[in-house]
């Protein structure tokens, strides 16, 4: 009897874990492609073009393209968890940041033929870029209170042609192989540099987290500005510190972006990426109206999406249905996130325990 | 009293506001509600209206592709005040928002409309509006669907032909068996459909010929990375990467170099791309690619040849005028080339 309870408790405690959703996904679309086709999960080192040896396939692409979002997951957690609503501009941003950069880096000339300025000095002006645009978003927030969609909505609208604009509409093209570095491969290192890019955030965050109240602080604004601010927090500036922090995960994964093709695409460099980076952050269990929330299953839930994505090519689907098929996922997590729909569940679940107690 | 006095200047700012509007408001600069991003190039003060043609020009995003960007550029140098125009210019990639501009701007009186349509379908009502308030509608770069008397002229690259010259080009490569890899651009656009349909037809009459997988990734470099990294972490074998723009194909090399799969003039991979941008010709130079497409995004003159023709009081000679395009091959281009056809 004592063990069906604790066996019973530790499920309960496994299905209300925030994590059980994201790794529940991963663990079915991981059986999907078992069963389909084991040879998904091969990885097989090989030569590339520039004569390294890497490693190659299907997990290694999922967690390579999978960083930048991982890396969005970050900040958008934050935002989310503080201002109650969700950047729309990281897209547009990341055009903004990765153009500045570029700038930067080429001198202004569209064709140089070696870098006007060290990488480092470059993204560090992104930085501050992307820091910049997220100090315009979170101020819009926090002291107008306007709402953040519609606030981000300023830059998403516009952010493309500021990006071009910053540019004088060229598009520049870093000569220096080196700068691929970042979206791809370290001579010597099989395994992409975005990985450890991904993995370095990661850490800094969870540092962050560790040694510092800004995940208290962040979640108290969220569940009750005025509480809090009553506890001598200051909501507006918790606020705009997740806008920023925001704009700085963006700068990184425009460092990734720009770098994996050396050059950039104003109009269609990260789109719809702001959406995935949601679908991330709600992937992973956190409530979209702010208060709680938790970092690693927005990051995990990250990686599934890329997982999905990945997986969605393998089996052929035609690439303008995926918005289609994630959107199925949204679906699902509105329906299963739903009040009613959760209240009938547990009540579900409460007389199952209940019939077996009888038993 | 207080609220009083404001609703008095508040009607009395509005009937400003629509006085103002009637006296010039030919002249007033488009504003479209729906979000396409239209400008004006400036406002006519002094300059009398009677000297100056009014052209609106619909256009694709400059931002778009490097195409875009020269062929917008062009337009601009084009349209200028010293050559004797008053020229409005409106922006969208979404059919509906260049739908809504054109209509502003017949409501404004253009006396040309000029465009690149996001989408060949859907335009003939707006036209036809044009028609009747007796505005010369000149497309450019794109062809749309619609009855040949609703438009003046059309000056478009002849993108059935751009596909068949790069298709016959292929097949003259002589290989055994052609698995090809074919990542397109946006669905339903007329640069897509004329160079899919050319090989599409080729795939369908030869038994060598072979789609390995056939994707859109919407002239974005990081979708084809996407697809073609996917074929490669499944095994497929290919022998030809025919990407519908000079941007796809950069995405699908990187994807290629990842693999260590080698690509170019005598290896194992052909690599072909459209648009003629300067760096992708810079690739051919080095034989990195194979073969590129030109697109001729140098309307402008053609445009202003017509319309000078209009203004005589005679009929432009031909309603659709084709522009000359080339096809580069590795083997043979030279920086002349690069120089010159690069965009």
């Amino acid at each position: 009897m004592s063990k069906t309870k604790e066996k019973d408790s530790f499920l309960r405690r496994l299905v209300s874990n925030q994590m059980f959703i994201p790794l529940m996904a991963l663990v079915l679309l991981a059986i999907i492609n078992l069963i389909h086709d084991p040879s998904f999960f091969k990885i097989s080192m090989g030569l590339n073009n520039a004569g390294n040896h890497v490693l190659s396939g299907y997990l290694i692409t999922i967690l390579d393209y999978g960083s930048e979002l991982a890396i969005l997951a970050i900040g958008m957690t934050l935002v989310t968890a503080a201002s109650g609503g969700q950047d729309i501009s990281v897209g547009a941003t990341i055009a903004i940041a990765g153009s500045a950069m570029l700038h930067v880096l080429c001198g202004g000339v569209a064709r140089p033929t070696e870098v006007a300025t060290p990488v480092i000095v470059a993204f560090l002006v992104a930085c501050l870029v992307g820091m910049l645009c997220g100090l315009f978003n979170g101020a819009l927030v926090a002291i107008f209170k306007i709402q953040p969609m519609i606030a981000t909505l300023i830059l998403f609208t516009a952010g493309r042609s500021i990006a071009a604009w910053i540019n004088n509409n060229e598009l520049p093209i870093v000569p220096d192989p080196k700068f691929g570095y970042f979206g791809g491969f370290i001579p010597g290192v099989p395994i992409p540099t975005t990985v450890f890019i991904a993995a370095a955030c990661i850490v800094v965050i969870a540092l962050v987290l560790k040694f510092t109240n800004l995940g208290l602080y962040t979640q108290a604004v969220g569940i009750n500005e005025k509480s809090s601010r009553l506890n001598g927090i200051n909501p507006t500036l918790i606020k705009i510190l997740a806008f920023v922090i925001l704009g700085l995960c963006v700068a990184v994964a425009a460092l990734i972006k720009v770098s994996r093709l050396s050059t950039i695409n104003y109009s269609v460099i990260a789109k719809d990426i702001e959406m995935d980076a949601i679908l991330a952050v709600a992937l992973g269990g956190n409530s979209l109206s702010g208060g709680k929330f938790n970092i690693w299953a927005s990051i995990l839930g990250a990686y599934v999406i890329q997982f999905l994505t990945t997986t969605l090519y393998k089996f052929e689907v035609s690439s303008d249905a995926l918005a289609a098929y994630k959107a199925v996922v949204v679906i699902l997590l509105v329906v299963f996130s739903a009040p009613s729909v959760r209240e009938y569940l547990g009540r579900f679940g409460k007389q199952l325990r209940a019939k077996k107690e009888v038993a | 009293m207080k609220k009083k006095l404001l609703t008095m200047l508040m009607a009395a700012t509005m009937t400003m506001g629509l006085v103002a509007c009637g006296s010039n408001g030919g002249e007033a600069a488009p504003t479209t509600d729906g979000g396409a991003d239209t400008e004006t190039a400036e406002t006519t003060e002094a300059a009398p209206s009677g000297d100056l043609i009014k052209v609106g020009i619909i256009n694709n995003d400059p931002n778009e592709s490097g195409y875009r960007t020269a062929n917008d550029a062009d337009l601009k140098a084009m349209f200028t005040k010293e050559n004797g125009y008053d020229a409005s210019f409106a922006y969208s990639l979404k059919n509906d928002e260049q739908i809504q501009a054109a209509q502003q701007f017949i409501q404004d009186d253009v006396d040309y409309l000029l465009l690149s349509a996001a989408d060949t379908a859907g335009w003939d009502s707006v036209l036809q509006d044009a028609k009747d308030a007796g505005i010369h509608v000149i497309l450019f770069d794109r062809t749309i669907d619609a009855d040949e008397s609703l438009y003046d002229a059309s000056i478009v690259s002849d993108m059935d032909k751009e596909g068949k010259t790069a298709v016959d080009w292929l097949a003259g490569q002589g290989l055994d068996s052609y698995k090809v890899i074919h990542i397109q651009g946006v669905m339903g656009s007329a640069a897509q459909q004329g160079r899919s349909g050319a090989l599409d037809e080729k795939v369908a009459a030869e038994s060598n010929w072979e789609i390995v997988t056939q994707q859109t990734a919407e002239w974005n470099a990081e979708k084809a990375q996407q697809i073609v990294q996917s074929q490669i972490d499944a095994g497929k074998e290919f022998n030809v990467i025919y990407a519908e723009n000079d941007d796809m194909a950069k995405g699908a090399v990187a994807a290629l170099d990842a693999a260590g799969i080698s690509h170019g003039v005598g290896k194992d991979v052909i690599v072909m791309g459209f648009d003629c941008n300067k760096w992708a010709l810079e690739e051919l130079l080095a034989q990195n690619w194979n073969y590129d497409g030109q697109c001729n995004p140098f309307q402008a003159s053609y445009i202003d040849e017509i319309i000078k023709t209009i203004e005589s009081g005679s009929a432009p000679a031909e309603k659709v005028v084709i522009m000359d395009e080339k096809g580069f091959d590795a083997t043979t281009i030279t920086q002349e080339d690069v120089d010159k056809y690069g965009i």
